[in-house]
């Protein structure tokens, strides 16, 4: 006999529909197969620098670090063929250290994250006056976790409004809604939990995979089955929406893996930092390395490029 | 009834793991017969890349240990070749068409390279005592040098005496804390894989010693260019030897060869040296003020 929250799930599964789960591991695990070489690397290497959300979210944080990290986003290794990264990613507490650093006019978007993060487990009123305080400061992007105990519950309906209430306290502020992937277990769980925060986002709002404070975070898997979900949602309605993978992705093997993700699922209308992003911090290293290796025909040493923030 | 029979598949000992080439190539080796022997991987940049990873991995841990330890794992390492004496004859009999000195030369190589081992193992606790020094200056400081290992190295075996050529360049470089990457030699390259079966049971972490078989011409050149190598050392022919100089001015790396042309005699009290380990360290000196 069905519990009634068992039922909730089984009519939300229905509406919009199934995810095959051998399928998808069968579909991502050949993307690792392709072979991207020379110019085609290099092309993704730099999207991929400039898709880059870079991350400090540390309890030791200071402003100097972020400050630090500023400077490296704006100039990922002082050479200028190389693009800023998309956005600095930081605590609510350290937007206006990022903002007095990167200044008011310039191509490195603030994205901080808010809602009580990584857990969400604060009251509504809370997590809206965070959001808000936020984005006065000068955010430009908030990155939000949903109520996944909420939706592991049932409560859909909870989990909607809460969504589209901080996206009224976003105001001009791009919205990214953090799933969570490791705590909602299952690929249909992934696909429902998208489909209820993009029915009330608006264009070029993100889903997110994950707060990269747990043990599992972005894989190509469940990146897919959002992709997915973005292109069905898409169809359906016209609406596009955004996706940010967050978490685990440290090397540009896996970067441009997810790129080819993208451009097999989505095409290239997503392949630009407005549509797609990475939330990481060793990635950019990596990334510096590889574009070096590609220009000089060398491979590089690590220690050859700045340090990264090890949040993710 | 026959049994079937159950051939080993020759892999290399990489980052404390037995792989194929990333490349899945491989060559033929003939063994002293004639006949097909079994198939070596035939290592490409792309493996030497993640050989170099492994090694940087391993690198910190295996500096860190103190001298009296990893003087401890290098002797444990000759106990195992030790007791695998059978196994390397065999191994070094593959190929032995280019060995004129037939089973007594076989012996001969596996104890010089087993006493190789003891030797630097014996070192390893007091290169430092040698080597570092208390310098005399004319100011109110203790002066000092110190020796630290420059960190990965890379080796290039010769074709001759390949193994004991290849452990006499391995040993002084990890006996001071450095971690290597290998290449065997391509003509007899099958030592090296049953060496690798040793490093593997001799309490050396893995990554610290790692071998690659192949061609030395799709080596050399990555060898010579990838900047996390901080030296070279081995055998190299005049054409080699420019390339690894071009590559290592490029990433500043040191570069320590014998000429191809003026073979090294693996078997005598010159082939080592406390200055072989000199070759793979760094020297710190150090000033700290005194009362005067």
């Amino acid at each position: 006999m069905a519990t009634p929250a068992q039922h909730v799930f089984r009519r939300l599964f229905d509406e919009v529909g199934p995810v095959d789960h051998v399928g998808i591991e069968e579909r991502v695990a050949k993307y690792t197969t392709r072979s991207i070489k020379k110019g085609a690397k290099l092309w993704g290497l730099k999207t991929a620098v400039s898709m880059v959300d870079l991350t400090t979210l540390e309890g030791k944080d200071t402003p100097g670090k972020v400050e630090s990290l500023c400077q490296k986003a704006l100039s990922p290794h002082g050479d200028p063929d190389i693009p800023t990264v998309a956005a600095v990613c930081v605590y609510p507490s350290m937007v206006k250290h990022a903002r007095r650093a990167l200044g008011e006019d310039t191509a490195v978007r603030i994205a901080s994250v808010a809602t009580a993060f990584p857990s969400g487990q604060a009251p509504l009123r809370t997590r809206l006056a965070e959001v808000k305080s936020a984005v006065a400061d000068g955010a430009d992007e908030i990155d939000m976790v949903i109520n996944r105990g909420a939706f592991l519950a049932g409560e859909f309906q909870l989990v909607q409004d809460e969504i589209a209430a901080v996206r009224e306290a976003c105001g001009a502020a791009t919205l990214k809604v953090i799933l969570e992937v490791s705590e909602l277990e299952t690929y249909d769980n992934i696909r429902a939990a998208s489909f209820i925060a993009m029915r009330v986002l608006r264009p070029n709002d993100f889903i997110k995979t994950s707060t990269g404070k747990t043990t599992l975070n972005a894989t190509l898997g469940n990146n897919q089955v959002m992709l997915e979900a973005i292109r069905d949602f898409y169809l359906d309605t016209g609406t596009p929406i955004a996706m940010k993978p967050a978490g685990g992705i440290r090397t540009a093997k896996q970067a441009l893996q997810f790129l080819i993700a993208v451009k097999e699922t989505l095409g290239d209308e997503w392949l630009n930092n407005t549509r797609y992003r990475f939330g990481a911090s060793s990635l950019l290293n990596d990334l510096l390395r590889q574009i070096e290796k590609e220009k000089t025909g060398a491979y590089q040493a690590p220690y050859y490029f700045s340090e990264a923030a090890e949040s993710y | 009834m026959s049994r079937l029979p159950i051939t080993k598949t020759p892999k290399v000992y990489v980052g404390g793991a037995f792989i194929r080439s990333e490349s899945a190539r491989t060559f033929p080796l003939k063994d002293a017969a004639g006949n097909f022997f079994a198939n070596i991987p035939q290592c490409t940049r792309k493996d030497l890349r993640n050989a170099v990873e492994a090694a940087a991995k391993a690198g910190p841990g295996w500096a860190k240990r103190t001298a009296y330890n990893r003087g401890q794992i290098i002797y444990r390492l000759g106990e195992m070749l030790e007791a695998r004496k059978a196994d390397l004859a065999d191994a070094l009999s593959v190929g032995g068409a280019l060995r004129p000195d037939g089973k007594r030369g076989i012996a001969r190589e596996i104890e010089a390279t087993i006493d190789r081992l003891i030797y630097y193992a014996g070192w390893a606790d007091k290169y430092e005592q040698v080597l570092g020094n208390v310098n005399p200056v004319a100011s109110p400081h203790f002066n000092f040098t110190v020796t630290e290992p420059m960190g990965i190295v890379g080796l290039l075996a010769p074709e001759e005496a390949p193994l004991l050529a290849l452990v006499s360049l391995i040993a002084p470089a990890i006996t001071s804390g450095n971690t290597v990457v290998a290449l065997a030699s391509t003509t007899q390259p099958y030592p090296a894989i049953v060496l690798g079966e040793m490093l593997a049971t001799s309490d050396l972490p893995g990554g610290v010693v790692n071998l690659l078989t192949g061609y030395r011409k799709e080596l050399v050149p990555t060898f010579a260019t990838h900047t996390h190598l901080r030296a070279i050392a081995g055998v190299a022919n005049a054409d080699e030897r420019k390339a690894l100089k071009l590559g290592a001015a490029e990433s500043v790396k040191r570069v320590k060869l014998h000429k191809t042309e003026e073979p090294v005699n693996w078997f005598s009290d010159q082939a080592q040296s406390l200055y072989d380990v000199r070759d793979t360290l760094e020297f710190k000196t150090t000033w700290h003020p005194i009362g005067a």
